[in-house]
């Protein structure tokens, strides 16, 4: 199990205040100025020899995505950070609390992100229903700029570096990170497609970066224990720790720091309580929030909780939102109900996920009862696989995966409910 | 689950809203947020204005706030812009209330992290309070909408009342909040689990017990 | 110029080709709906999906995708055919599928492509979405469920027209496209949009339920609703024209046509002259037209003869009009029929020098006395452009709407001959600094000083020409190359004292100055010209008849006849051949083959079709008054009634009254 000394957020559970004097007692904030007294490649190199991988969901490597951004503005554009704080998959609950019992950490990663990218500000998206934790926010960032820590000459290191937060009003898809910079200049948070990459042409036509909450937060912490601290933990290529959350059927459900590469069994053990009911009674887990595909309870007690582990059994870390199912689920409609989340969340842009998602959960609520065809199994397959891969983005494929692995590890239990309901009414006409 | 739709464009509309303003407080977050991003880039306040016109309209009504028709032209031309742009925005952002809502907002998440730890009973309460989706009660208190992940999945169920979230609930956990929000009074927010502070394992710390007590330094431990 | 291979055929392509652009190239059809040309690229319909190596293992939306160098594209793998049929499918399935009812019907791109693409069964046994209606005014007829959500009208009416009023309201697939507060679209081209939908969603509200494409004979036609020359396409069953499309000619009119241009052609079936009148003891009498040439001939005009030629009159009219006189020995001939008598002696001083596309590239222009959005609507969005490229753009003149950034600089000319210093510095930092004379500051008597402009800031550089005089007459600049202009406007006609009169068409005369003459009118419309007239001979509208026609940048073209004029009217050459015999004169030209002929003789650019006629260096000056005061008028009223057929058209009437007076109306309520 991970030590507390090695865990980045100490006030993760937020007994302590959040506040500028309480944080730099915990050590945020202490000498800013000597971690980024270095040239820019030098922290990113840094980065990525932590091994960090974003931690928004798509695990891209940080330090790389980093390098991407122009070493000098050669037409006058500046460079911008955006900071994904549009938390809203279903299962992911992490950002809230760094955000609202540990936002240094935040502000001061973004700092020394936005100098190692040369950005010129860091604009914070945060989801709008986050309203106590943006203004915790805000409240921070007032407290770091009357302090010095931000703004002009930020920290003393003689850089310039704003930091604004933009508030969402209620789209999963402004967690994408081109709708986010659409949403962010003040239209519907429909993807751009790609490319121009952001890196190239992002937000208001300049070269910029998104990275997740947890992404940025850990930043001071790896600058000042070193890359070699945070690769200690993890497999390789699954460095680090991580903010868990689990969620669903255990006994004490939590959002915990842990080391990459833990196993289930032991994260759920050691913090969780247990599953509810015990490990005879699970069913099911989605282990990276909702987008990413169910894992049955035979495959996942053992399960290595880390990129590579989970993509080894067809699902992934995705944003570590674990949600566990017990025996008393309704595996078709815990499934159902994700997909009525995305056709809910569809942007309407494109074809295949604006008509697909509602035809595959219309499809789904009848396979909740057995009102179908056993041949529509099939056919729902297939819609999964006509919306897979055919997006501007990719909420298409977190729609469909789902529903594939639903259909990959349940399909005797639709079968029997399709049959059920079938002999039901047949023995009725008798 | 109801779909959105935009209050009709009526003469008592116009009549009640068309003289609509930001007061002084409005005005000056307003430009606040406007002076965020850069020059000639001010179509990016669209959405803090939007907000804090709905605000406003609720401060005005006394209830959550909406955006009326002639409210959305406001900000369209505070912030000269198209008001078809500004209304494409007000329309795909489900924070933006197209229609009347009552004084409080019950919004409960009913995403399967939720319902996995019995939404449907919140739901439930709900409904026999007389809530339903796209109404407000007769004493004009209570608007209800089931919601998409709140990202309070460890805390679950949820609801999102205005501001403020309540977690851990239970029918009769929810029951009391609303009792005590009728009453006037302010319920304590956050996670409704006694003995719970936040999102740690309930009664059950299993890291992080220093913290508990003091604002530890784990920095002598490095 | 990067080197790809389509479906292993090896094609080299333009740089910052896109892929699509590189497998049309390779003569690859790929399918599209929200792809556009001439819009922004969308990629939301995923209907041009292809193989792409190297690349993600999945297909690639090919409108959006630079064609790079090495890249293997296939457009007729298995994964491209299974994603195209997945996509038709997903497009079908919310789709009413009310094809027999739908006026797209037959020229429908989800009929055609779910023919070729679709998988021919749908799988999909859910309820159907069903969309509210929606309102979009008197052009645009809306059956939103039919919509497919390309949002090319969105696209369209933004960028090109510059008019935000189109939007697509909530998301998912609850998205809706409408109109603010389903208001009509309200500008000059907002017709357009019936054409950029690829399915029945947004069709012609007085086409509706007309006809169907197969049923329509098809002619090439250019437009005269204005100076602008719009390359159109008349489709026509029996006598009847049912509509005008665009016809594509990036040099003019790109893809689009004005609203008038498209809708006025219903006016072409009312108020028509279909008779030969006499007016006699005050009244108009129905006559033959054997009485009517003897009426003529009694009057014995000989060399006592004048022409006045109307604004969308043909070049092939106008000269056989000009024969006509020549062989009676007169020369009074003039086609600017209001009144103004500006210097005609050096045609590159009267002419859009630029070009349509030229003008595109200026970055800095000053516009004197002309509401462009309704002079010459493709010309404004042709400026809007510029604008957007940065050009800086003065107006002096009456206020109007431009759709760009635009600095007024007051109603009153004189403001020429004192430029504010914002604009000269504009214009003197120019590259290409521009000057674009309108109708009002021709009436204005700006022309003089406009060229001192033009001249003073070296508007005349390299290949690069600003002087641009902006007509609104179709008739225009074919007229002045044919002659048709007196050193001093018609008013050397009225002092002429002419026996006959003969108005060509011509319904913006002062004929009360005509008292004693014998006013022949020729034309098509009882408008105000017939109103006037003595005599009526009832002549062929510029859709029943062939004729060549130059636009206001010299450029020269031509139409073909679509139908037959109606009742005893002809084609106004076959009016005027028949005159010179009872007139007995000779006019040397026995049909229509030969009258052109004789025309290209007279004039020879007129036999350049397509191309600008090449009117020499700009004068250094012209003749009138380089320092004029007074206020520019603004000589249109009312966009949706500039010219006979128009106000005879049912659907400018009604544009008239709900875009224009509605608004006007609305605004006195208040």
């Amino acid at each position: 199990m991970l030590e507390d000394k090695d865990r980045i957020f100490t006030n993760v559970y937020g007994f302590q205040p959040w506040n500028l004097d309480a944080a730099r007692m915990r050590g945020d904030w202490d000498n800013t100025k000597d971690l980024i007294a270095k040239p820019q490649d030098d922290i990113i190199e840094e980065i990525k020899a932590s091994g960090l991988r974003g931690r928004g969901g798509a695990g891209f490597p940080t330090g790389m995505k980093w390098s991407f951004m122009p070493k000098e503005s050669k037409d006058g554009r500046p460079s911008f950070l955006v900071i994904n704080a549009d938390e809203s998959e279903p299962g992911s609950c992490k950002d809230r609390e760094i955000i609202r019992h540990d936002p240094h950490k935040l502000i001061e990663g973004a700092l020394c992100a936005g100098y190692a990218m040369r950005a010129r500000a860091a604009y914070i998206y945060i989801r709008g229903e986050y309203i106590r934790e943006a203004e915790v926010l805000q409240a921070a960032i007032d407290e770091a700029y009357e302090a010095g820590l931000i703004g002009n000459n930020a920290s003393g290191t003689g850089y310039d570096f704003d930091v604004f937060m933009h508030r969402g009003a209620g789209a999963y898809i402004c967690g994408e990170e081109t709708a986010m910079i659409e949403s962010l200049e003040g239209k519907k948070g429909q993807p751009r497609l790609k490319p121009p990459f952001p890196a190239g042409a992002g937000l208001y036509g300049c070269p910029t970066t998104v990275n997740n909450v947890e992404s940025i937060a850990v930043v001071p912490t790896i600058l000042r224990r070193g890359a070699a601290w945070f690769s200690s933990f993890g497999r390789e290529n699954n460095k680090g720790t991580k903010l868990f959350q689990i969620s669903g059927h255990v006994n004490k459900p939590c959002v915990v720091e842990e080391a990459m590469s833990i196993t289930f069994e032991e994260l759920i053990e050691k913090h969780c309580g247990g599953i509810r009911g015990g490990w005879d009674n699970l069913l099911a887990v989605i282990p990276g929030g909702s987008s990413v595909p169910l894992v049955p309870a035979e495959q996942i007690r053992h399960a290595i909780m880390d990129f590579d582990g989970l993509k080894e059994l067809g699902s992934g870390l995705g944003t570590a939102g674990v949600i566990v199912m017990d025996k008393s689920t309704d595996i078709v409609r815990a499934i159902s109900r994700l997909s009525y989340f995305y056709k809910h969340e569809s942007c309407g842009q494109c074809t295949p996920c604006r008509e697909g998602t509602g035809w595959m959960w219309r499809v789904m609520t009848r396979l909740e009862t057995g009102d179908a065809e056993l041949e529509e199994i099939d056919m729902l397959y297939q819609v999964t696989k006509q919306v897979e891969g055919h997006t501007i983005c990719a909420l298409g494929d977190a729609a469909a995966w789902p529903i594939q692995g639903l259909l990959r590890h349940f399909r005797p239990e639709i079968e029997r409910r399709i049959t059920e309901r079938h002999a039901a009414f047949e023995e009725a006409a008798e | 689950m109801a779909a959105r739709h935009i209050a009709p464009d009526t003469p008592e509309l116009r009549e009640r809203w068309g003289g609509f303003a930001f007061d002084a407080e409005t005005k000056a977050k307003a430009d606040w947020h406007i002076a965020k991003y850069p020059d000639g880039r001010q179509r990016s306040a669209t959405m803090p204005l939007l907000d804090l016109a709905q605000r406003q309209v609720g401060r005005e009504t006394d209830t959550q706030g909406w955006l009326p028709l002639p409210v959305i032209e406001y900000v369209a031309s505070y912030l000269d812009q198209p008001v078809i742009r500004v209304l494409e925005v007000a329309t795909f952002y489900t924070m933006y209330n197209l229609e009347p809502v009552g004084k409080f907002h019950v919004q409960v998440c009913g995403t399967t992290p939720c319902m996995l730890r019995g939404s449907d009973d919140i739901i439930a309460a709900c409904k026999k309070r007389g809530m339903k989706p796209g109404h407000v009660s007769d004493d004009g208190l209570w608007s209800f909408t089931e919601v998409e992940c709140m990202g309070n999945c460890a805390t679950a169920p949820m609801v999102q009342i205005n501001d403020d979230n309540y977690e851990d609930l239970t029918a009769e956990r929810l029951d009391a909040v609303l009792d005590a929000l009728a009453k006037g009074e302010t319920p304590k927010t956050g996670t409704q689990e006694p003995g719970r502070h936040t999102s740690e394992p309930a009664n059950a710390l299993s890291s992080l017990k220093d913290m508990v007590t003091e604002n530890h330094d784990y920095r002598g431990d490095w | 110029m990067p080197k790809v291979t389509v479906d292993g055929q090896e094609i080299e392509v333009p740089a910052g080709a896109t892929v699509l652009q590189a497998c049309e190239l390779a003569g690859k059809e790929i399918p599209r709906f929200c792809y556009h040309e001439r819009l922004s690229i969308a990629g939301n319909c995923r209907m041009c999906l292809v193989e792409v190596k190297p690349g993600p293992p999945k297909p690639q939306a090919s409108c959006a995708l630079p064609a790079t160098e090495g890249q293997e594209i296939r457009t007729d793998s298995e994964m491209v055919k299974t994603a195209r049929e997945g996509v038709m499918e997903f497009l079908l399935i919310n789709h009413p599928l009310d094809c027999p009812i739908c006026d797209q019907g037959g020229e429908c791109d989800l009929q055609d492509q779910s023919v070729a693409y679709g998988r021919g069964a749908s799988r999909y046994h859910e309820n159907k979405r069903a969309v509210t209606e929606k309102t979009m005014g008197p052009l645009i007829k809306t059956i939103m469920t039919r919509c497919i959500h390309c949002t090319r009208c969105v696209r369209f009416s933004e960028e090109i027209a510059g008019v935000d009023e189109i939007g697509a309201l909530y998301r998912g697939e609850d998205m809706q496209i409408t109109t603010y507060l389903e208001q009509a679209a309200k500008h000059e081209l907002s017709a357009n949009v019936i054409d950029l939908c690829p399915v029945g969603a947004l069709t012609s509200r007085p086409y509706a339920y007309e006809a169907r494409p197969w049923e329509l004979k098809k002619t090439i036609g250019i437009d005269v609703s204005d100076a602008v020359g719009s390359n159109i396409r008349i489709d026509s069953r029996g006598r009847e024209v049912l509509r005008v499309l665009p016809r594509i000619n990036d040099d003019v009119n790109e893809e689009w046509i004005s609203d008038k241009a498209r809708y006025q052609v219903d006016g072409l079936t009312r108020r028509r002259l279909d008779k030969v009148w006499i007016r006699k003891r005050g009244k108009l009498q129905q006559a033959s037209w054997d009485e009517a040439f003897k009426a003529i001939a009694k009057a014995k005009p000989g060399k006592s003869i004048a022409a006045v030629a109307g604004d969308m009159l043909d070049c092939e009219t106008m000269f056989a009009a000009k024969a006509l006189l020549k062989a009676s020995g007169s020369g009074l001939i003039e086609s600017r029929q209001t009144g103004m008598d500006y210097d005609v002696s050096n045609l590159a001083a009267v002419n859009f020098n630029s070009g349509f596309a030229g003008i595109e590239e200026a970055d800095a222009i000053l516009i004197v006395g002309s509401n462009v959005r309704w002079e010459a609507p493709l010309v404004n969005v042709r400026l809007r452009k510029a604008a957007k490229r940065g050009a800086k753009v003065f107006i002096v003149g009456p206020e109007w709407e431009p759709t760009y950034p635009a600095t007024f600089l007051g109603e009153d000319v004189a403001v020429l001959s004192n430029l504010p210093d914002e604009v000269s510095d504009a214009l003197n930092a120019a590259e290409k600094p521009a000057i674009i004379l309108g109708g009002g500051g021709f009436a204005a008597g700006a022309h003089a000083a406009s060229v001192k402009i033009a001249h003073d800031f070296n508007m005349v550089r390299g290949d690069w020409n600003g002087f641009n005089a902006l007509h609104m007459a179709a008739a225009r600049m074919g007229a002045l190359m044919l002659g048709f202009a007196q050193e001093g406007g018609i008013a050397d006609i009225v002092a002429a004292k002419p026996k006959v009169l003969l108005a060509l068409g011509a319904d913006e005369v002062d004929f009360t100055k005509f008292e004693d003459s014998l006013k022949v009118y020729i034309g098509h419309h009882g408008d105000k010209g017939a109103h006037a007239a003595d005599i009526i001979l009832p002549a062929a509208a510029y859709t029943e008849k062939p004729g060549t026609y130059v636009n206001t940048e010299g450029r020269v073209q031509r139409g073909d006849k679509a139908v037959f004029a109606p009742g005893d009217a002809r084609e106004d050459w076959t009016i005027l051949r028949a005159l010179a015999d009872a007139l007995g004169v000779d006019v040397a030209f026995e049909s229509f083959h030969e009258l052109r002929a004789a025309m290209v003789a007279d004039a020879p650019a007129l036999a350049n079709e397509g191309a600008i006629a090449d009117y020499g260096a700009l004068a250094a000056s012209v003749k009138g008054d380089a320092a004029p005061s007074g206020t520019i008028p603004a000589p249109i009223k009312d966009f949706y009634l500039t010219n006979p057929i128009a106000r005879a058209s049912v659907t400018m009437q009604q544009c008239s009254n709900e875009l224009l007076l509605g608004e006007a109306m609305a605004e006195a309520a208040e």
